[in-house]
């Protein structure tokens, strides 16, 4: 017997995807396997490393623990649409280069979408707040200090692309 | 002038992939395939059974199953046990699992049965069809259990012991016997896991016109793998190319191959001339790759009045789990490393390497050093604590001295070499720690903080680190009429940076600019002769393969150079990418070389219209010398007779809740000598994630497995791994380069070290705290507040 399919419309980065997926497709798996988009990543699927944390209404979710049904009509965010529209880093991808803040790079979408929104609502943190910032987030790697550091230095690169932006206007 | 890169912080070249989303990892691949096939494997959900029957009638029926394998559907030498990799002498009790269980599993998560659907859902939907009925059989679960026998895992392996090895330098009996003062100490250590973000992930591709296999492993040696691929399917090794792709940690876990899944893919892509793919989730990580780090050991040492070891004598139980495809890598290695930078007058190991119904046993991130740099360090410890001294100065008493190198331990390495340390110097690493924590300013602090009712403690630990062990690796450069240099070294990379950092070399060999060298590992249609990545070894081995290759070719342009400027090559210099003669304006870009390198018939573009023969060389000689060969190219291998040894130590401060006994760090400190460092900013990183690895494998890391052996923590919710929470807030680093002389570099490797010694320096700090002797490693909050009723009471 085969499985009831459901047409759905998800909304990501910049474009349309629209899709034709079983009610019990995970919204991690739809993004990466039905649209394409590998750089969102799946460490656990169950909702603890992080690594598939994607902005849906810009906010931060394990794209693991969400039906991609449950997606339809959301603004989704994955790691592919925090580039800015001509092809330069992000702040926080800048500062994760800056900073050695990657090793393997597999753990890093996660923590890329989670402190671009933590910025959006803190875009000052002290040390401590750019810690909490990524508490949620697993990596085997870097050992967290570096990613931190990049958490502090993309709010200072946001600070200098505004004021860059402010003098050019 | 170009730059020097060597020893420069450069940015990582490899993070503009991934920083964009566009890495490719294996799960990345082929996506937009619609043939793609996926597979799912049936596990043993039992530690020890013996399979009577296996029914798959039912599973054809489900939509999307296009195939199903079970060990009756096996072949040839897919029939026949999974290779063990490494054999030594002394393991006389071999045994390695079947790529599909045959007759009896002895693992909870060995594989029974592959599945392959259209879609990954499909087919573990498929595999709750199978009907397996088992004659479950009692389990042996943990040392204890395998070294009182009760129960085999293997009926024809008595004693559950696949190997028993002793290496000795001396008569120790007769040097404990003469030692005016002798311990008597039992040192434990429990499971653990590399735990890489990515689990593991193959993927193979038959194509039917060329009749050719390519497989995609996320493994820490391509070459290993296509070696068994095509020994197991029968493939001549030209028909098959293994490509390791972006890797989302290793950390060791991927050395080990075949896993079963890299057969059974090539397999099933080739048999339904389809692609397919594993994917591993995350509980078959936990229970179907391999763990690390268990160990029990019983210490006899014998000591004279300044601490000074007169004596050792080491007998140890590894738990090797189901199998033993690696061999005794862990074990030869915790039993040689174990002796760090000092250098007891007679020394004498004895291990036994032991099976357990419980997942394999291969290397993790240090391979045996912590758990040996455990034993040694407590047992300095103890020893000081013995004499009332200093721990730091019954260090000192044992330290091999600078002037000592190249010193040799008198024992067999892991590589089958002489445990021969090439350089080092102890004492100096050893007065940077301490200056780094202020030791000497810790008794003033403790009293301090007793003063305010507060427990703190401090502790320190030292080892040393046999890297870049052979055989060996090798690399080929090739400048490209463009001017840009493309590289490829065998090895594989799972976050190493090698992009980068090898690029660096190329750079300064060459004379070329950075930018203008890409590097390409793990591919064995690039470079077909190669190792793997482990043992802190990729600096060393493909570092100096690189190196060795880059002149090869840096010759060749400035022959070729020195005959077009009419000049004598010692000339002439390379920066930028252009030879030029020294003192004068004559130059030629290595582009113009390479052309010129590469006598053509037929000019495609304006380039090659300059090489054409009838514009390049002496018409009365061969367009190609009878000596030489055409294109600017250089290739060398990199074979060194032994091991290099890195060094390094580390300290900390730590403060134990009186109530509580929650453990918090207060300070960390780590000293680090890898020889000359290629690249600061990647070395420091690599010290940042071993350090955060080895607190998670002091406070937080182990494999709860109950007495029938079920894995009762196999995920990430009851896997304890550290988050940035667990980790302190900063970590202090100095280094020190004492270059090895046995690479053209002088480099050592830097990959596993920051994880060695922190169970050893966190027990020593919170028994100095406690002032309760720590001898077993992971402890928890809940396991000191035991200790500390039990020492009270």
């Amino acid at each position: 017997m085969s499985e009831e399919l459901h047409d759905v419309r998800l909304r990501v980065n910049a474009g349309i995807q629209q899709i034709r997926v079983p009610a019990r497709r995970l919204l991690s798996d739809a993004l990466r396997h039905d649209c394409g988009l590998t750089g969102t990543h799946v460490g656990c699927e169950h909702g603890v490393c992080g690594a598939c944390t994607v902005l849906v209404d810009g906010v931060p979710m394990r794209s693991c623990l969400i039906f991609a049904v449950a997606a339809e009509g959301a603004q989704i965010t994955t790691v592919e649409g925090l580039t800015e529209p001509d092809d330069t880093l992000s702040p926080v991808q800048q500062a994760f280069r800056e900073c050695h803040g990657l090793q393997c790079g597999f753990c890093t979408p996660g923590f890329l979408t989670t402190i671009a929104a933590g910025l959006e609502e803190n875009p000052e943190p002290t040390e401590e707040e750019a810690r909490e910032m990524i508490a949620g987030n697993l990596c085997r790697c870097t050992g967290y200090h570096n990613i931190v550091k990049s958490v502090l230095r993309a709010a200072e690169i946001t600070r200098e692309r505004e004021s860059a932006a402010g003098e050019e206007a | 002038m170009t730059t020097k890169m060597f020893g420069t912080g450069v940015a990582r070249v490899e993070d503009q992939r991934f920083l964009r989303g566009h890495g490719t990892y294996a799960d990345d691949l082929l996506v937009d395939d619609p043939r793609l096939l996926h597979a799912a494997v049936l596990r043993s959900p039992h530690a020890h059974a013996r399979i009577l029957d296996i029914n798959v009638d039912d599973v054809l029926e489900v939509d999307g199953v296009v195939a199903v394998w079970t060990y009756d559907d096996l072949t040839d030498a897919m029939a026949e046990p999974l290779p063990l990799l490494i054999p030594h002498p002394t393991l006389t009790h071999g045994r390695t699992q079947y790529a599909l269980a045959k007759d009896e599993v002895n693992y909870v998560g060995e594989a029974i049965a592959f599945v392959v659907a259209t879609d990954r859902y499909v087919a573990e939907d498929a595999l709750d069809r199978i009907r397996v009925s088992y004659e479950t059989l009692p389990a042996v679960v943990g040392i204890d259990a395998a070294r009182k026998a009760e129960r085999l895992v293997h009926d024809d392996v008595p004693g559950n012991v696949a190997a028993r090895m002793e290496q000795n330098t001396g008569d120790v009996e007769a040097a404990l016997a003469r030692s005016p003062h002798r311990l008597s100490l039992d040192w434990d250590i429990e499971r653990s896991a590399c735990m890489p973000m990515e689990g593991r992930g193959v993927v193979g591709r038959w194509d039917p016109d060329t009749s050719r296999l390519t497989v995609w492993s996320s493994t820490q040696t391509s070459t290993g793998v296509r070696g068994c691929i095509s020994a197991k399917l029968g493939l001549d090794l030209a028909a098959v190319d293994v490509i390791t792709p972006d890797v989302g940690g290793g950390f060791g876990v991927k050395i080990n191959h075949p896993w079963p899944e890299e057969l059974l893919v090539p397999l099933a892509a080739k048999t339904l001339g389809v692609p397919v793919k594993f994917t591993e989730d995350r509980r078959e990580h936990f229970i179907s790759s391999a763990h690390e780090r268990a160990q029990q050991h019983h210490v006899e040492v014998g000591f004279d009045d300044d601490g000074r070891i007169i004596g050792l004598d080491v007998r140890f139980w590894h738990d090797n789990g189901a199998y033993i495809p690696y061999g005794l890598i862990v074990p030869i290695v915790a039993s040689t490393q174990l002796l760090g930078p000092y250098k007891p007058e007679v020394y004498r190991v004895v291990f036994d390497s032991l099976y357990t119904n419980t997942v394999i046993v291969t290397p993790y991130r240090g391979a045996g050093r912590p758990q040996g740099c455990f034993v040694m360090e407590r047992t300095i410890d103890a020893i000081a604590k013995a004499l009332g001294k200093d721990r730091v100065e019954v260090r000192r008493a044992n330290f091999i001295q600078p002037d000592e190198f190249p010193y040799d331990q008198g024992l067999i390495f892991q590589d089958g070499r002489e445990l021969e340390y090439d350089s080092g110097n102890y004492p100096a690493l050893l007065d940077k720690l301490l200056t780094l924590i202020d030791w000497d300013g810790f008794p003033a602090y403790q009293a301090e903080m007793a003063a305010q009712g507060r427990r703190v403690g401090i502790g320190l630990a030292c080892y040393v680190e046999g890297t870049g062990a052979g055989p060996y690796e090798g690399a080929h450069v090739h400048i490209e009429t463009s001017g840009k240099v493309k590289v490829a070294t065998g090895l594989t990379t799972q976050g190493q940076g090698h992009q980068t950092s090898f690029a660096q070399i190329v750079a300064d060999t060459l004379g070329v600019r950075f930018e203008d060298v890409e590097i390409t590992t793990g591919d064995t249609r690039k470079m077909p002769y190669a190792v793997g990545t482990f043992a802190s070894r990729a600096a060393v081995m493909s570092g100096s393969a690189i190196h060795l290759a880059a002149l090869r070719a840096k010759e060749k342009a400035l022959r070729i150079a020195a005959e077009a400027l009419e000049v004598d090559e010692a000339d002439l210099e390379i920066a930028d990418g252009v030879v030029g003669v020294k003192g004068t304006d004559a130059q030629i870009d290595l582009g113009t070389v390479a052309v010129l390198s590469n006598p053509l018939r037929y000019a495609f573009d304006e380039a090659s219209k300059r090489a054409t023969q009838f514009s390049v060389g002496d018409p009365g000689k061969p367009p190609v010398a009878e000596d030489d060969e055409p294109g600017l190219e250089g290739k060398d291998f990199y074979s060194p007779s032994r091991s290099t040894f890195a060094s390094g130590m580390h300290a900390a401060i730590l403060e134990t809740d009186p109530d509580t006994a929650e453990i918090t760090i207060l300070k960390y400190a780590v000293v680090h000598d890898c020889g000359n460092v290629i690249n600061p900013m990647i070395v420091e990183g690599q010290i940042h994630g071993g350090v955060a690895q080895g607190i998670g494998g002091a406070l937080y890391e182990r494999m709860a497995y109950d007495d029938s052996g079920q894995l009762l923590n196999a995920s990430y919710m009851d896997f304890l791994m550290p988050f940035v929470t667990e980790i302190p807030d900063s970590i202090a680093i100095d280094h020190q380069e004492t270059p090895s002389p046995l690479n053209p570099l002088g480099i050592k490797g830097a990959g596993e070290a920051g994880v060695i010694p922190v169970s050893a320096v966190f027990a020593a700090a919170i028994e100095d705290a406690e002032r309760i002797p720590i001898t077993a490693m992971p402890i928890s909050p809940s396991e000191l507040f035991e200790l500390r009723r039990h020492h009270n009471s």
